[in-house]
């Protein structure tokens, strides 16, 4: 057991792990049945699946000679951007009243900012199908 | 060495195809809908599962240009999904 074939095992291993969240991201997408839900499954799974594929890529990249940490640089940027999407996917399904507990009335006739339409577009959102 | 290296090739197309079966699951539900939430977050979804297969197509042909592609659309990713959820929202992108 030189320390390449532990090396390769562990690639092997990160992969599979890696297809599983990513395949779980998937199923859960097309397989859970409100919006809410359904952003749940691939923010969070997604992201470390395609975190253990980067680091599988790096172990890789050490035993093939040529050792990168380049990869480190693609999983900040997705581990810091996927919750800021996610958090602007949640607004918008708030937006569109896709939520199951509806946000609850304000006092004294004020709105939620998420839920404000701006001045000139009242016209279109009327008329768009509402739910 | 042989027999590790024969395990890391498998698991290495066994990936690919597990990935590219969460794409097209993401392309059905890009496909069908309902919500414009839900699109947004399928589209997002497939960029993410790109950003995996061109590692893996990287980690496969043992060569590093792939790495610039994948981080180029890890941006591009994040911006669309942000200008689209920002358009449903605010009925502008840049106010």
């Amino acid at each position: 057991m030189t320390p390449e074939i532990i090396a390769t095992y562990v690639t092997a291993f990160l992969l599979l792990l890696g297809s599983f969240f990513v395949l779980v991201a998937g199923i859960g997408l097309l397989k859970l049945n409100d919006p809410m839900t359904r952003l749940h499954a691939p923010t969070k799974a997604a992201t470390l699946g395609i975190g253990a594929y980067l680091l599988a890529a790096m172990v890789y990249s050490f035993v093939s000679g040529a050792g990168s940490l380049h990869e480190l640089l693609i999983m900040a940027f997705i581990f810091v951007t996927a919750p800021v999407s996610a958090n602007f996917m949640a607004k918008a399904n708030i937006h569109r009243r896709d939520c199951a507990p509806q946000p609850p009335a304000l006092p004294d006739g004020d709105q939620w900012a998420t839920l404000n339409v701006p001045e000139e577009d009242r016209e279109i959102e009327e008329t768009a199908t509402h739910r | 060495m042989t027999q590790a290296t024969e395990m890391m090739t498998l698991a290495l197309y066994a990936a690919l195809v597990l990935v590219a079966l969460a794409q097209f699951m993401a392309m059905i539900r890009l496909w069908i809908g309902p919500g414009t939430g839900d699109r947004i977050l399928a589209l997002d979804t497939m960029f993410i599962n790109a950003i995996g297969i061109i590692v893996l197509l990287g980690m496969l042909q043992g060569t590093q240009i792939y790495f610039e592609a994948a981080l180029i659309i890890a941006m591009l990713g994040f911006v669309s999904t942000v200008a689209y959820a920002r358009f449903v929202l605010r009925g502008d992108i840049i106010e």
